[in-house]
């Protein structure tokens, strides 16, 4: 509302309301654009986390409910095939989304005194869309495994009213 | 912030293989969302959560906006020696919040 309203002798403000709604559209426009920049691809994002390392498919199993009713709250676990010895073990692994505001979910540390690399969690999903687990392997390896699920209720969007 | 909920087993056999919970009361604002008066609900996310057993850290995890509110985690750990499982979460305020429990290995 720090538009310049032009007011004309009769006290007309139609130039200012249109110079309004011009700069609102033009903003609106600006806002969408850096928001559309600001949030990496899928690919972007696992590239991130690996440093540009090939992933494979496999040795990781992402379990995810296919259909979720409430976004807000959705069970998640991941099962990484690996001995947990201190020769082969997992390091790292990440969890990204395809379509939240955000690509990254979490990130998890672990290492030989886990014994098990299987680790649960809950997520916020704003709709349906891919999620994938990436695993870092003590050895430099990168392992995936992907998930699609539909959301009914998003999270992250809805407001309070 | 305020309470932690922690699951550990009491007693292990040496060399098992225990499951560890852990959850805490947070809103974890993720920033995106819109208050009833249209202004922005300022984000408040935990950002880390760090488990040590024995003083040594034994697994970690970094949170995003995308991590549900009260956030929850489960992992397992190998029962190596009696000792106190800790617990901390830090959130992007700094604000830090812990819990611990003691497991007795035979």
């Amino acid at each position: 509302m720090t538009e310049p309203t032009t007011r004309d002798p009769l006290g007309n403000t139609a130039l200012g309301r249109r110079a309004v709604l011009a700069g609102g559209i033009g903003l609106l426009v600006l806002a969408l654009s850096v928001r559309a920049l600001a949030r990496p691809s899928l690919q972007q994002a696992v590239a991130g986390f690996t440093g540009g390392a090939p992933v494979t498919a496999g040795r990781v199993k992402l379990t995810l409910p296919p259909l979720v009713e409430n976004g807000n709250a959705v069970g998640v676990t991941i099962d990484v095939e690996s001995p947990m010895t201190a020769q082969s073990h997992v390091r790292r692994i990440a969890l990204f989304n395809e379509k939240n505001p955000q690509a990254d979910i979490a990130v998890f540390r672990l290492g030989p005194h886990n014994g098990r690399a299987r680790i649960a969690t809950r997520i916020r999903l704003a709709t349906s869309q891919t999620v994938i687990a990436v695993a870092e392997l003590s050895d430099g390896t990168y392992w995936s495994s992907e998930a699609n699920v539909i959301v009914t209720l998003a999270a992250c969007i809805e407001d309070l009213t | 912030m305020t309470k932690a909920l922690v699951s550990v087993p009491k007693t292990a056999r040496r060399g098992d293989i225990i499951d560890i919970r852990a959850m805490i009361a947070h809103p974890m604002e993720t920033g995106y969302r819109m208050g009833p008066n249209g202004v922005e609900i300022p984000r408040r996310i935990i950002t880390r959560f760090v488990c040590t057993y024995g003083g040594e850290e034994v697994f970690f995890a970094e949170f995003f906006p995308a991590v549900s509110a009260n956030p929850f985690v489960s992992f397992s750990l190998i029962a190596s020696a009696s000792g106190t499982v800790g617990f901390e979460w830090t959130d992007d305020q700094g604000q830090t919040e812990s819990a611990s429990a003691e497991i007795v290995v035979t």
